[in-house]
């Protein structure tokens, strides 16, 4: 291993940078809609290599796996759940294969797309059970690290963290959630703010908080929110704005430029780890990837 | 009238057995039903639809008061006059083709029911002709888009240039909503109207059904 462990490197800095959108790269290249897009692990990892490796070259440090949606509930509603051991494991092969120690590959992990009881149909020993066996087969398939991501629900994102936690205990979790700005503050559309996801994430046991799927523009404020309410290293990988249509194709506003020139503020917001959500490609990594060098590292605390 | 206040409260609050007990005892005073589903149930959820709008209360709270509605309409609904209120409206709705994702797209529903509205749900992954199909059948005034996944949003372009392709277009009225959505994208694709969110999404079917 010729890298230094994530964890370390987390805490001691400089900032790292992660990669950007995988479901935006993957449907540019002709994924249909409908279909799960971990599909793509087991009958396309070329394609996977193929974006890892433009987001390594873009000077991503840590490059994501295609597996938000390995969870069993996501998988049974395109009757893949008994291949998800399998789909994580092509899911991080097809990743390494690109970057072999020279990034981290984090596996991702994402919602259930269900509530839990009382609000839905979910059962909580259900879902740890879920997150579980994800962690369980990313880990075992050479993940890094795990990035619990875009969770709007407090509760599932703790129980995915603990879950997580001890399904793979060696491996460093990152944990954010999707917020929106309100007139009264940030908030998830199930209700929780910054300063609650830090406190209970960090009890809950991730080593990184923060958002991520969120507007650019909101992101500094955010982590500033997580800062003063854990000492837990922060992360935001916000999208490239909400997209529009044109000349009938679908176009995410934000530049690469807009991107880089919120670096130096997320840095001083004290963000630790960052990278983009929907609509960041390895352009916008690019540009980041230059603000970030180009910006002197001041360690926190 | 405070029967009804209170019963329209413990709606709010999410109360099962608060609105079973106050619907009952509603019913027992000689109130009627159509007043009760009124003045207590519909103006329960418009005010839980204002304070989600507002972010003073959130999905949870909304699902919870939507669940204690149901609760009372059980024991309500026997009692309701077959000729009473018409529905505010019909609305058609549905996640588009190609996205499985509900939650946004049931809380729009619950909103539009708990204002009046008679909510026909296709579910999610459904084809533009379906909800044509749905909204021709059913008399439908307006059909309800959602999307979460950005690579989903243009299916929501072909459902608006089949109503126009089959002539619909002053009768039933499009409006799209979901995450990625906007009102430039709702523009752009000739979308009769954008919710922001749920709560918005309801104002903008009513100020439709008043042809705004």
């Amino acid at each position: 291993m010729s890298r230094e462990p994530f964890l370390e490197r987390l805490q001691s800095g400089p900032a790292i940078l992660g990669d950007g959108a995988w479901g935006t790269m993957l449907f540019a290249r002709g994924l249909p809609t409908g279909d799960a897009p971990e599909r793509v692990c087991l009958e396309r990892p070329e394609l996977l290599t193929g974006i890892a490796g433009l987001y390594l070259e873009a000077g991503a440090e840590v490059v994501t796996t295609n597996t938000f949606g390995a969870n069993p509930e996501r998988l049974g509603l395109h009757g893949l759940t008994d291949s998800l051991e399998e789909i994580c494991h092509e899911a991080v092969a097809a990743i390494r294969r690109a970057v072999g120690e020279r990034a981290w590959v984090s596996g991702s992990i994402g919602p259930t797309g269900v509530l839990l009881v009382p609000f839905g149909r979910l059962d909580p020993a259900a879902a740890s059970a879920g997150f579980a066996r994800q962690a369980a087969a990313l880990a075992a398939a050479g993940a890094d690290l795990l990035c619990v991501e875009t969770m709007t629900d407090l509760a599932e994102a703790e129980l995915a963290v603990r879950a997580v936690r001890e399904a793979a205990p060696g491996l460093p979790v990152v944990a954010t959630m999707s917020f929106e700005a309100t007139r009264r503050g940030f908030f998830t559309v199930m209700g929780a703010t910054p300063a609650k996801a830090a406190v209970r994430l960090e009890v809950a046991g991730a080593h990184a908080v923060g958002a991520n799927c969120g507007d650019g523009d909101t992101m500094a404020g955010i982590a500033r929110e997580f800062r003063a309410h854990c000492a837990l290293p922060i992360a935001v990988r916000p999208n490239a704005g909400l997209p529009t249509l044109v000349d009938g194709a679908l176009v995410h506003p934000e530049s690469p430029e807009a991107m880089a020139a919120r670096v130096p503020e997320l840095l001083e917001a004290g963000v630790h780890l960052l990278g983009g959500c929907c609509g960041t490609t390895p352009v916008h990594i690019r540009a980041m990837r230059q603000a970030l060098d180009g910006k002197e590292w001041k360690r926190e605390q | 009238m405070d029967l009804l206040k209170e019963l329209s409260e413990n709606l709010r609050l999410g109360d099962d057995e608060a609105v079973r007990a106050g619907t009952r005892a509603a019913l027992a005073e000689g109130l009627a039903a159509d007043d009760i589903l009124r003045d207590a149930f519909l103006a329960g959820m418009a005010v839980v639809g204002e304070e989600f709008g507002r972010r003073e209360i959130f999905l949870p709270d909304v699902l919870l008061a939507a669940r204690a509605m149901q609760a009372g309409m059980e024991i309500l609904k026997p009692h309701l006059a077959r000729d009473g209120a018409p529905p505010a409206g019909r609305v058609v709705l549905g996640t588009v083709q190609g996205d499985l994702h509900d939650i946004g797209k049931n809380l729009v529903g619950i909103l539009l029911r708990g204002a009046g509205f008679e909510v026909i749900d296709l579910g999610t992954d459904v084809s533009a002709a379906r909800f044509l199909e749905a909204a021709e059948s059913a008399g439908a005034q307006v059909i309800g888009l959602s999307a979460l996944l950005t690579t989903t949003m243009p299916r929501m372009a072909e459902v608006v240039a089949l109503v126009r392709e089959r002539g619909l277009g002053e009768r039933v009225k499009v409006i799209v909503g979901g995450a990625p959505v906007t009102q430039a994208f709702a523009d752009g694709i000739g979308a009769d109207g954008w919710g922001f969110d749920a709560e918005s999404a309801v104002r903008r079917v009513k100020a439709l059904m008043e042809g705004a």
